[in-house]
């Protein structure tokens, strides 16, 4: 992330727009005429932050590419909520395949757009964390390792949510799932397992990797601005809070996506080939439990008997992100 | 047309799809009461007006203080300003400099001459007996309202007591007067060295359609000492009328003050400026009971004034006082141990409170006075009909903020009456308490410092004690205002809908909400800083 150096401005550049800035600098979602390419209408349960997500992130994908954009969608919450047969939400060109194949599709749709000579034409691949981090990730990985010109949007919910909320290498330890009971000795999915895909994305070491948030927009469209400023392999991993798979309050999504970031669990940064060359330095550090309280799939931690030692298995992989990723910044 | 194969239907638009139905509770945009407006005296919309100013619409700030304080660069120099204490910010970092950003506005309007047009004539006549800062607001507060005012005025300037009590070095004379003039220019007719003895008498003879009394207390409590009266005995309020007179007072030497108020920190304060070889404050309470400002402490403080605290006065004597050591009991009172001490003194000051000289109404039918003070109703009506009153003579807060707030109050309520109409209280707005704000959106911003005169360059004379804020500081500051309960166009609601269910009407419009489509999720009202948008329940 680029240091930005804000003049005081009541609320600087946290929310979306701010009367006292100039136009120009303020987000793509605070213009009266942004594309919104994901439009009223779509099916997605109140409060969906996967919904607000795809919305940010194409939206400023159709800025930064004067709308020359072709998205290609995994099934998914994503593709059923926005595309029930003949009602699409999108507002622009937009096809889906299959569960897996999305940057698969995607690498072909590029390629046909460079036999064409229509360079200028973008391709947008996306899909949940299910569609990337397990079922997809064989196509995914070659898309990468072929520095396809392709970027890879995963929204992720941390599960399975358009099937019913089953477990997938994205769900975080002691989470229920309909698959992870919370039942026995260890409650909720199992600590150790899973993947993290950002760092397995920058082992490919393909031109841009990044992480973003749905509570940080500026952060988030910078993220897109600069991968669309890129040509090649590119992926970004966008944490979207599920208020249903998650037991959440609608209202909470934005919180949510805010307090994983604040507490540690959940760290933005962007790499190019590799190497991490921007983070986002905590501003608010809070302990885990602000953060998992709020959400029904942790609810069996709380209660009468905390479950203090799972607690403090969860504070320290936020505590690891911390020093892994230096989120503290100077005063760390 | 032509259809691919397997296809039969035309491509539609999700808009057809009107989620709005699914919606259990609706966002609904609301202006709430900010704590800052809530508490000011005056009733100023602290808030509205540092939005303008965090614009740079300096003017436009200033008018809309205007709209319910003539006195802006007097208010931001001598008010109390309880509206800082109760500003959300201050659980944030701190509270927002409105005080300074007021007198910012009101030296502004002075510099530039920013003027208020009187309102269209009515024909209707008030009177007002007072010129002090009660009578003058309500003298401009009726004249914007198009009546024309007579205000008597019994001594040789208009002012009240921020005129003959609070010294120049809080209160700049040039800042007064501009303010003043300003009220004379509205067509406010003030006519001064006319002390009224007898109300009925003055109504009769100006033959006025409505009256407002705001004589306020000018008179210095007097406390009888078993006296050798070696020592003179002297009234504050009459040494800080003397200074204001420029006639000579005897504050040299060893002056001891008795007394714990404002009132006393401003005359212990004007000794050292006056070249006094010792300022002592003594007071039969704690430190922490004084009434007297925190901040008006600590300035005397460092300007060498000293402090005796838990200690009454007995006896005057021969260059000494006898003062007696008070300790607290159980329940915080003061009582006598009987031990006793010493003081050297020059002069002995006595600042124990004012009272009001009601003697102008003691033959007026209807007007009740209790405990030296004239009963009001919560519209500050006397007794007797078309006869108001308020200030310093009515039981209420003793200050120049009440005071002006009272003045606007009465004219409100004489306008009325004066054209035959009932006033309805406006229902009052919820409160933007902190609970209803995300605090997250607002950058950390720690308050700008007032510039202070050092110490021993304050002593030397009655320069100005606290400075300016530039207008780079101004600025600053009155973007550090939450905006509390209205809307500032952060543009928050609109990015975060999941479902674009906000329009944004443009700038200064505000927004609205597309209740095609809002699924009632309620991100924007977790999400709104500043606590505009309230959740209501669908009738289902
Ligand atoms: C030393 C001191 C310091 C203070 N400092 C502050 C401060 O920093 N901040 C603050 O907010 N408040 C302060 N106050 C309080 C504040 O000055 C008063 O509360 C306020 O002035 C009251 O306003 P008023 O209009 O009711 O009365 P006054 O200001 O007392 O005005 C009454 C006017 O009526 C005139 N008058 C009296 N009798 C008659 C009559 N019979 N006929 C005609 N005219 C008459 C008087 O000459 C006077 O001009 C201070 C008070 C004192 C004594
Ligand atoms: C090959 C295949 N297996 C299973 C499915 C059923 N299926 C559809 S969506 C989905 C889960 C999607 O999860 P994720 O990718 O995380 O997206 P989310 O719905 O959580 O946004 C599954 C299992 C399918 N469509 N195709
Ligand atoms: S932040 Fe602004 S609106 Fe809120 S209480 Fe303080 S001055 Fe008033
Ligand atoms: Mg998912």
């Amino acid at each position: 992330m680029e240091p930005q150096i804000i003049k005081f401005y009541q609320t600087g550049s946290f929310a979306v727009g701010n009367r006292l800035l100039d136009d120009s600098q303020r987000s793509v979602q605070a213009d009266m005429r942004r594309s919104n390419s994901l439009n009223s209408g779509h099916r997605a349960c109140q409060g969906c932050g996967e919904a607000l997500g795809a919305r940010y992130a194409i939206d400023a994908a159709m800025q930064a590419t004067k709308n020359q954009l072709i998205a290609v969608n995994a099934t998914g919450c994503l593709e059923v909520f926005s595309t029930p047969y003949p009602e699409t939400s999108w507002q622009l060109p937009w096809i889906h395949s299959l569960f897996g194949n999305a940057a698969a599709v995607a690498t072909g749709v590029a390629a046909a757009m460079r036999v064409k000579g229509r360079e200028e034409v973008r391709v947008i691949a996306q899909g949940g964390d299910g569609g990337t981090t397990d079922i997809g990730f064989g196509c995914l990985s070659g898309m990468f390792e072929r520095n396809d010109d392709v970027l890879y949007i995963c929204y992720d919910n941390e599960g399975y949510m358009n099937t019913g909320v089953q477990r997938s290498s994205a769900t975080p330890p002691a989470a229920r799932t309909s698959t992870t009971a919370t039942l026995g000795a260890d409650p909720g999915n199992v600590f150790g397992q899973g993947k993290f895909v950002p760092a397995i994305a920058m082992a490919h070491e393909i031109p841009y990797v990044a992480t973003a948030s749905v509570a940080y927009l500026r952060d988030l469209e910078a993220k897109v601005h600069r991968a669309m400023s890129l040509r090649g392999a590119r992926y970004l991993h966008i944490f979207v809070p599920c208020p249903l798979g998650w037991g959440a309050a609608s209202e909470d999504t934005i919180r949510l996506a805010r307090l994983v970031v604040e507490t540690g669990l959940f760290p933005l940064f962007e790499a190019e080939h590799g190497e991490v060359t921007g983070r986002y330095h905590i501003r608010n550090r809070v302990p885990v439990e602000e953060y998992l309280k709020l959400q029904k799939r942790y609810a069996h931690l709380f209660g009468k008997r905390p479950a203090v030692d799972t607690i403090g298995r969860i504070q320290a992989m936020a505590d690891r992100n911390i020093r892994r990723y230096g989120l503290l910044g100077e005063e760390a | 047309m032509e259809k691919p194969f397997a296809i039969t239907l035309d491509v539609g638009s999700s808009l057809a799809n009107k989620t709005g139905s699914w919606r259990t509770h609706r966002p609904v945009y609301v202006d709430r009461l900010p704590p800052c407006n809530n508490q000011c005296p005056a009733g100023e919309n602290v808030q509205a007006w540092l939005y303008l100013a965090e614009e740079g619409r300096y003017e436009e700030a200033w008018r809309k203080i205007m709209e319910e304080n003539p006195f802006p660069a007097i208010m931001g120099r001598v008010c109390y300003h309880t509206c800082e204490t109760a500003c959300n910010r201050g659980a944030l970092d701190e509270a927002v400099g409105i005080n300074g950003v007021e007198r910012f506005l009101g030296d502004q309007a002075i510099k530039y001459q920013w003027r208020v047009e009187a309102g269209a004539p009515t024909g209707k006549r008030v009177l007002v007996v007072g010129a002090g800062p009660a009578g003058l607001s309500c003298a401009y507060h009726l004249a914007r309202r198009g009546h024309a005012v007579t205000v008597l005025e019994g001594s040789d300037k208009a002012g009240g007591m921020v005129r003959y009590s609070i010294p120049k070095y809080r209160m700049p004379r040039e800042k007064l007067n501009a303010e003043i003039r300003r009220i004379v220019d509205m067509g406010v007719e003030i006519r001064l060295n006319s002390p009224v003895e007898d109300l009925c008498a003055a109504i009769a003879h100006h033959g006025c359609d409505a009256t407002f009394v705001a004589v306020g207390a000018q008179r210095g409590r007097h406390l009888q000492l078993p006296s050798t009266a070696r020592v003179p005995v002297l009234d504050a309020v009459q040494i800080l009328r003397d200074l204001e007179r420029e006639e000579a007072v005897p504050l040299r030497g060893r002056v001891i003050v008795y007394g714990g108020g404002n009132t006393a920190f401003d005359v212990a304060r004007s000794a050292v400026r006056l070249g006094a070889i010792e300022s002592l404050v003594v007071y039969r309470r704690t430190r922490e009971k004084m009434p007297a400002h925190r901040s008006e402490i600590r300035e005397a403080l460092e300007e060498g004034v000293t402090l005796r605290c838990l200690s009454t006065i007995t006896h005057v004597g021969d260059g000494v006082l006898t003062a007696e050591r008070m300790e607290l009991d159980a329940k915080g009172q003061p009582q006598s141990t009987g031990e006793t001490e010493t003081i050297v003194a020059t002069t002995l000051v006595l600042a124990l409170g004012q009272d009001a000289d009601l003697g102008l109404l003691s033959g007026v039918p209807g007007v009740r006075v209790a405990d030296g003070l004239v009963e009001v109703d919560r519209n500050l009506a006397t007794g007797a009909v078309g006869i108001w009153a308020g200030g310093d003579i009515v039981p209420a807060d003793r200050n120049a903020t009440v005071a002006i707030g009272h003045g606007k109050k009465a004219a409100r309520q004489i306008d009325a009456f004066l054209r035959g109409e009932v006033l309805r209280r406006p229902v009052k707005h919820e409160l933007a308490s902190a609970d209803k704000m995300n605090t997250w959106y607002y950058s950390d911003a720690p308050r700008a410092i007032r510039p202070i005169l050092e110490a021993v360059r304050r002593t030397s004379g009655f320069a100005e004690v606290v400075g300016d804020y530039d207008e780079g500081t101004a600025l600053y500051e009155a973007r550090r205002c939450m905006s509390c309960g209205n809307c500032f166009e952060c543009d928050n609601c609109y990015g975060v809908c999941p479902d674009n269910a906000v329009i944004k009407l443009g700038p200064g419009k505000r927004f609205e909400f597309n209740y095609d489509y809002c699924k009632g999720c309620g991100v924007c009202i977790s999400e709104c800083p500043c606590g505009a948008i309230a959740r209501i329940p669908e009738a289902i």
